[in-house]
This record gives C-alpha cells, structure tokens and sequence, in this order.
C-alpha cells in the first residue's frame, strides 16, 4: 500500500526518534510512505495565531502538492494534521476564491494512530507481533489536536479516542482506562510560558500514576517533548518521584514486531526507559 | 473591568467581529462551558467566556488588551463543547490578529515574539529550524537577559546539549526549493 507521507518540521529535529519509529513500522506493515515532495511548514500554531490567510494559505500549498501525487496523505504530527484538515475545508468552503491553492478535498486526510488502527492493518499488526509486551501499562495520552474539533478533524469518538488503546492491546500491553486522554499539555507554550505546561503536565502525571500506569504512550511530539524533557524538574518541583517513560507508540509496535532498531529510539529519550522494559523482562541490561 | 458602573454597552463591534470573522458571536447565552473545560484558566486575566460577553456588548479594549487571548493554548476544547456552537478558540485568534493590526502593547510579550520568530523562520525557509529558531526568540524577546539573570540559561544550554547528544537536535536547517511560494504567502496575508 502507497500513501503520502507528510512528515512536519519536528520530524526532522526534536522528534527523530518519531520518524525513525514510525519509517520502520510502516516499512514492516508493507505500508510505502512516500514523502510529499518540496512540502513546507503547516504553519503550526504561529500562524493560526497571527495570521488567519497565512495558515490556511501554508497549510493549502501542501494540500494541493498532495492531491497532484493523487495518494492518501498519512501525518504523524497531530498539529500539522489538525492544520491541513482545517485548511481541507477553507479550500472547499465558500470563501475559497480568496486563495492561491485549489483542494477539491479529492484525496483523504489521515492522522497516523488512526491510520494504523484501520481495521486490516490491525489484524496485519497483531500477526507479526513477534514479543509481546506484558508487564507494560500504559496510559495512552492522545492531546488535542488529532480530535479537536470534530467538526475540523471528524474524529469519530473526540472525547474517547481509541485508536493506540486498539493498537496497544494488539501488543499485549495492558492499557489502563484515565480521563485525561484529551486534555490540553500546553503545547507551545514550553518556550514562552513554561509555568503553564510544567502545571499542566504534572497533574497528568498524577493521574497517570493513579490509573495505575508505569508509561504514557503518545502519538504527538510536542505531547512526548513536554512530558519528557523535564519530567525531572516537574517532578522534583512537584515533591513527586515517580518514573514514567513516555513512549510513541511506533516505538512500542517496533518492539513488539522484534525489528532490530526498535532498542535504538529509547536512546533518544530523556527519561530512558531501560530500566522499566529491564524491570519487566523486556530487555536484559 | 467588570464592575466598571460606566460600562457603556456598543453594539457595532460585535457586528464587525462577526462580519470578519464568521463566527456567530451572538449565539452564545452565558452558560460557562467553555470555560469550565478550559485547561489554562488559573493563568487568565478574563475567562472566555467573559471575553465572548465583552465582544457582545462592544469593549473592544478590554478584550484587545487582555492576557487571555495569548495564554489561550488553541487546545479547542471551548469550541468542541460549545452547546451554540461558538468557535471561542477561533475569537482567540481573531483577537490576537487585531490587538496586533492596532499596534497596542501586547501583554503577553513573550509569547507573541515566540509566534513571530517562527513564522519568520518559515518565511526564511518554508521549513522551522528548531535549532535556529530558540536562539533568535531569546534575543528577540529579551528572555535571553531573564535568563542570564535567574540562571535558567545554563537549563537551556544543558537541555540543548542533551538534545545534541541524543541526536534529537538537527544542526543544518532543511529549504524547501520553493521558497518564494511561501514568502508570497506570508506577504499577501499581512496588512
Ligand atoms: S460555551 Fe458557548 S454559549 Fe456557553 S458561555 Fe461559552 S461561548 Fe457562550
Ligand atoms: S482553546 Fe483556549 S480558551 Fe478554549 S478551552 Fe482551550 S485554552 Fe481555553
């Protein structure tokens, strides 16, 4: 199967060990992901917050790139994917006229979680599992963007999303019900107000550890940035000592499939998760 | 601001909001679901849904110059669980787009430099540098002497050296070719 793929900047920096996961995952699933040539920003949230035509102008140039190659297009960012969908229906809404890049909403518009939690390639997933991964809990944390609003992002169930928990279970992981699925981590705000997402994650991961999770599992790189870069500090200002690895959920199916890298990308992580995968007998170290 | 007893209701603000943005500000009665799932209410100067009343009844002021529209973390929650169906997110950033049109002090500097510095940073290239992208938001914003001050630079440094060393830090941004598409884009938009 062929799709377009459309990685987002992060892909290419704080989030490598999202694209180096999900590249060998889908490669392992016989998904092609072929990457949507001379594709620039979505815009993100700088330009939603400044500038109304110049994000749905940004995020339409892709578009109408991808709808050329005539494939699916496959996002595994959350906020560029909410981005482009935004855009999908500036482009064939009634106020299209006003710019340059034509959409007829011709080819559809996938976040990656859901993407693989298809039905057929679920049962794919499930017959390659080659190590299952028991001893894991985790908490899957899905944040906003890939299912707010619905009438944007046509998430089929935005306040319980299911797709890594169908994914997880798959694995053999045992994935703990929470309420905090959606709920905001700050986002962007890590650079210029810090004090808004250090509060924000650190009551997620009270309530991770209270639904009984030794992980969270994400599908969005500033959810893994901001819950993993200063877990430490969070921690330590919080009085808490918890250890919670906060795992995308490639990286688990790339462990579960047994593909060879799959030990690499926890590397890349801050809080590493050798001494959890050790403690359940996942690795030996 | 609210117990201001010379309130003076004006009612062609709400008209003109409407009108540029296309959401139905009028729609909304008062009833604080948007703000009983806001994640980022203990850091606002108004709640939104007080900042969809002040659009009602015209204080245009008030909410161009308020704090919350740039704490606002765009998360939509406001706007999924609108029982009317006001986009209050989408009146966020309409908000920000006009404090910035009408060149008031914005209240939040931080964050503003922030969005700034990024879109000029996809304007430079059509693509974000992360690693170019910091630096120039300390200096632009000023945060770089803060942090000199209360020693969060030396945070910043390590946390940049761990990026580096767990080869989570690209050191040479990615161009697109089509380079001038995007700068066309963020030229038509502004004005
Ligand atoms: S949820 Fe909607 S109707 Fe209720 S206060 Fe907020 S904007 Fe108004
Ligand atoms: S979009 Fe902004 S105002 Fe609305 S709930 Fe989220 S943070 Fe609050």
């Amino acid at each position: 199967m062929q799709v377009t793929y459309y990685p987002g900047c992060s892909l290419e920096g704080t989030a490598r060990d999202y694209a180096a996961s999900l590249t060998a995952v889908c490669k392992a699933l016989g998904v092609e992901l072929i990457e949507l040539e001379d594709w620039n920003c979505c815009g993100a949230t700088a330009a939603h917050a400044l500038n109304h035509h110049a994000a749905i102008a940004l995020a339409g140039r892709n578009l109408a790139l991808a709808e050329k190659e005539g494939r699916d297009l496959v996002v595994p960012c959350p906020l560029c994917f909410n981005r482009l969908k935004t855009a999908a229906q500036a482009l064939t809404g009634d106020k299209r006229q006003s710019y340059d890049y034509a959409f007829q909403g011709d080819i559809k518009i996938y976040d990656l979680a859901d993407f693989l939690a298809q039905e057929p390639l679920l049962q794919l997933l499930a017959s390659r599992v080659s190590q299952p991964l028991p001893g894991l809990k985790a908490v899957c944390y899905y944040g906003c963007m890939a299912s707010r609003p619905p009438g944007i992002t046509e998430a089929p169930d935005h306040e319980n999303p299911t797709s890594m928990d169908r994914i997880l279970s798959k694995l053999g992981v045992e994935v703990k019900p929470w309420s905090y699925k959606t709920d905001c981590c700050g986002a962007s705000h890590l650079i210029a107000r810090r004090d808004i997402v250090f509060k924000l994650v650190g009551r997620l991961y009270d309530k991770a550890v209270e639904a009984g999770a030794n992980c969270m599992v994400v599908s969005c790189q500033m959810c893994q940035a901001n819950l993993d870069l200063y877990q430490d500090k969070i921690l330590r200002e919080l009085e808490r000592s918890y250890y919670l690895p906060i795992f995308y959920f490639t990286e688990l199916i790339g462990l579960a499939l047994g593909l060879s890298q799959a030990r690499q990308w926890g590397h890349m992580h801050f809080v590493p998760p050798a001494r959890l995968l050790a403690g359940v007998g996942l690795i030996s170290c | 601001m609210l117990s201001n007893p010379k309130l003076i209701p004006e009612v062609q603000f709400m008209a003109q909001v409407e009108q540029d943005s296309g959401i139905a500000v009028s729609a909304c009665y008062q009833c604080k679901k948007c703000t009983n799932g806001c994640p980022v209410t203990f850091a606002m100067d108004l709640y939104p849904d007080q900042v969809i009343r002040l659009v009602q009844i015209g204080q245009q002021k008030a909410v161009l110059n308020c704090s919350t529209i740039w704490v606002c973390s765009a998360c939509e929650t406001c706007t999924t669980r609108c029982p009317n169906e006001v986009d209050v997110a989408g009146i966020m950033d309409y908000l920000k787009e006009q404090a910035i049109k009408s060149g008031i002090d914005i209240p939040q500097p931080r964050t503003y430099a922030f969005h700034r510095v990024f879109l000029e940073d996809i304007g430079r290239r059509g693509r974000v540098f992360e690693g170019g992208l910091l630096p120039r938001y300390m200096f632009q914003s000023g945060e770089i002497w803060r942090k000199l001050k209360d020693r969060e630079l030396k945070d910043d440094l390590e946390l940049a050296y761990h990026l580096f060393r767990k080869g989570r830090l690209a050191l040479t941004p990615q161009g697109i070719r089509a380079r001038a598409a995007i700068k066309k884009i963020l030229a038509n938009s502004t004005g």
